[in-house]
């Protein structure tokens, strides 16, 4: 019986250390389905260049299966060894239950800022369980052609911002602004917490909110949603029951002027739209005023704990984290921004636009992304609400904060008091 | 003593299938939702907790809300298409079983398709015409001078849950049609004659010898109503997405349930209080449906032919 054992362990260690000699294959999961000839064609070849060792497999699911798949995977024990990770508390789980491995210790964190990291970390900080790869920046997209023909200029501050809206709106050729609130996430991801930074000051506010300092009915965070109300007088014709992807085709058909936009839309902007565009990032208050952007941390990588070729991934995570990545990554997918604090040559314009503002602008995320969202009422689907709401002119901005903080104060203790 | 009968195994074997394909689909599924609303999720594992989680949807005042606003908003959805669908419904029959009516296969199967479309292409095709931005809707009232009727329907609080109904009954009314019109055309020769022997003819006709006698079957539509409303979900989700905007106004129990047992975007799924939400959908409906075959069913007069 033992005799089999020892046989057993040394044919194991035999086949292992063949294995790494000779081809190690690892997995990775993601839901990037849309990204996949990407990886074929671009990531992998430029990895495996490196170490012809190592052999990678792309193995994506569909996005709304992803989160549920790998979680049984998971407990299954059939995950892939490099582990996709979504940020904040998704992700944050499977680290607490032990299945992401603590990545903190890698050298290649020292490459990335704080507020990139903040999406796969512990609350305190102090563990760090997925290499950031890629976050999308917001922003404003406008017609550059409109804007040519009604001499306007990218506005710099509120005031120019609403100057331009006013002679698009005098002229009547151009929806001056392209949102609808039927879908309510355009509303608060392209409306409340595009321009809202400028107003709570990124991450102090953000940071406020969490500690408990600040308060969703504190002027700073009412502010953007009475911009948002303002905004409704620019709105195409019924914007109330104008969804998403109306939003999209009615600026790529050219017939509106400016668009509140996240930057990954800048590639399927630039296959169906035939006219020039431009970017500008939030305006604002005052001239001479620091800008805020949300630089939202979208996706990064982790080791799945139970991996039986942690070496090969290591390697991996290693090459990721570093400055190769982020040009290819970049440059392949523009709008999907590298995190790595070191410069990356874009070459796409309209990204490079969006990429500049990191350089003056202070970063900050969606505030109710981290921790914030934890509980019932969920703070950031009440955020959908809240700002459609206003937009629809059914809440006032004082009255719709009041219930986002009644909300948030129901279940996060912090608030309470 | 005579010989024993012997047991009739026939019948058990035939039964087998339909009994243990439904056992298997519908009853073990429905007590695992019953059994499952009993449970709750803690840091370290599922715990038996009796009623608490009904408690919490009644008692905590921002479980309560969303559980009576998305009730409500079922009740009018219900009382929309009882009030139009099967009236409308019923009205079609009547016109259809009139025997001088021309072309009336094609308007019994242009009325009947929309029926077996699937919801996805309902709620999307209506989202196009009601678009103020591509529809057609804004369009045609324009050409009738009646554009300043328009008003972007879907996405206004006062009146998105009535569009959505009304497209469901749109899609619906095919139903009570065909049931009403099949039962029409069951009412013997020999009663209609005789009813204009006694001079009922036309309008009364149908009031005092024809609805008496397609009772029944309104009553079977009215209960098939009930049941397909207060289950409905497709409708909704295709139309206006998981959240039921605007500002949760067409949030109806299905779209509820969904909502709280997969989770939405950053609210993470918790298949308990679903389940606990399904299982009040469940009783609403037994309840429903009891009320009906002992209320109801038991006092209507059935005549034989």
């Amino acid at each position: 019986m033992k005799s089999y054992a020892i046989a057993a362990i040394l044919l194991g260690t035999a086949l292992a250390g063949n294995a790494a000699l000779a081809e190690t294959t690892i997995t990775i999961e993601s839901w990037r389905n849309d990204d996949l000839p990407i990886w074929q064609k671009e990531i992998i070849p430029a990895f495996e260049k490196d170490h012809p060792d190592i052999k990678v497999v792309f193995a994506p699911s569909a996005p709304t299966e992803y989160n549920a798949a790998l979680n049984s995977k998971l407990d299954a024990g059939t995950a892939g060894d490099l582990i996709t990770c979504r940020p904040y508390d998704a992700s944050l789980a499977l680290y607490k239950k032990g299945q992401l491995a603590d990545l903190s210790d890698m050298a290649e964190m020292k490459n990335f800022p704080e507020v990139a990291k903040s999406a796969w970390q512990t609350d305190d900080g102090a563990h760090t369980f997925c290499m950031p790869m890629a976050s999308v920046i917001h922003g404003f997209i406008y017609n550059k052609d409109a804007f040519d023909e009604l001499g306007i200029t990218p506005p710099k501050t509120v005031d120019e911002f609403y100057a331009d809206l006013d002679k698009i709106k005098a002229d009547g050729s151009y929806i001056p602004l392209d949102m609808g609130t039927h879908d309510q996430w355009e509303a608060a991801t392209m409306g409340y917490q595009n321009i809202g930074p400028t107003y709570w000051k990124g991450e102090e506010g953000r940071k406020a909110l969490i500690a408990g300092t600040q308060k969703l009915t504190d002027p700073d965070w009412v502010e953007p949603l009475k911009q948002l109300a303002k905004w409704s007088n620019y709105l195409g014709d019924g914007y109330q029951a104008q969804t998403y992807p109306d939003s999209q085709n009615l600026f790529t058909l050219g017939r509106a002027a400016i668009y509140p936009a996240g930057s990954w839309e800048i590639p399927g902007f630039e296959a169906q739209a035939d006219f020039k565009m431009g970017a500008f990032a939030p305006p604002v208050q005052k001239v001479g005023d620091t800008c805020y952007i949300s630089d939202q941390p979208d996706h990064a990588m982790g080791l799945n704990a139970a991996s039986k070729n942690k070496d090969a991934a290591m390697t991996f995570l290693q090459w990721l984290g570093g400055q190769d990545f982020a040009q290819i990554y970049a440059n392949s997918l523009p709008g999907f921004f590298a995190l790595n604090s070191a410069p990356v040559d874009l070459k796409d314009p309209l990204a490079q636009e969006f990429l500049s503002w990191r350089k003056d602008c202070k970063s900050t995320i969606r505030s109710t992304y981290q921790i914030l969202s934890r509980g019932t009422p969920n703070l950031e689907n009440a955020t959908w609400a809240a700002s459609a709401n206003v937009m629809n002119g059914t809440q006032t901005p004082e009255e719709a904060a009041a219930d986002l903080q009644k909300d948030l104060a129901s279940w996060y203790k912090p608030q309470q008091n | 003593m005579s010989e024993r009968t012997p047991f009739r195994w026939h019948i058990a074997v035939f039964l087998a299938p339909a009994v243990v394909i439904y056992t298997l689909v519908m009853i073990i599924p429905l007590f695992a939702t019953l059994d499952l609303s009993l449970y709750s999720a803690t840091e370290t594992g599922t715990k038996f907790v009796g009623l608490e989680n009904f408690r919490t949807l009644f008692g905590d005042a921002h479980w309560a809300e969303q559980f009576w606003n998305a009730f409500w908003n079922n009740v009018w959805f219900f009382l929309i298409n009882m009030a139009v669908q099967n009236p409308v419904g019923i009205a079609l029959a009547a016109l259809l079983s009139l025997p001088r009516l021309r072309f009336a296969a094609l308007y019994r199967s242009a009325i009947f398709v929309p029926t077996i479309l699937s919801f996805v292409i309902v709620g999307f095709v209506w989202k196009l015409i009601l678009s103020p931005i591509w529809g057609i809707a804004p369009s045609m009232l324009a050409a009738i001078g009646l554009r300043h009727l328009f008003e972007p329907w879907l996405g206004q609080e006062t009146t998105a849950l009535t569009t959505v109904a009304l497209i469901s009954v749109w899609q619906f009314i095919g139903i009570p049609m065909m049931l009403i019109y099949a039962a029409l055309l069951s009412i013997p020769e020999e009663v209609i004659e005789a009813a204009e022997v006694d001079g009922i003819t036309g309008m009364a006709q149908f009031w005092k010898i024809k609805l008496p006698l397609i009772l029944p079957s309104i009553g079977i539509i009215s209960i098939l109503t009930f049941v397909g409303n207060f289950n409905a979900f497709d409708l909704i989700y295709v139309a206006q997405g998981a959240l039921a905007g605007p500002d949760f106004s067409t949030d109806i129990l299905g779209t509820f349930m969904y909502r709280t047992f997969f989770g939405f975007q950053l609210q993470l799924g918790d298949p308990n209080m679903g389940a606990t939400i399904a299982s009040v959908m469940f009783f609403i409906i037994l309840i429903g449906v009891c009320l009906y075959l002992f209320g109801i069913q038991r006092r209507l007069r059935r005549y034989q032919f």
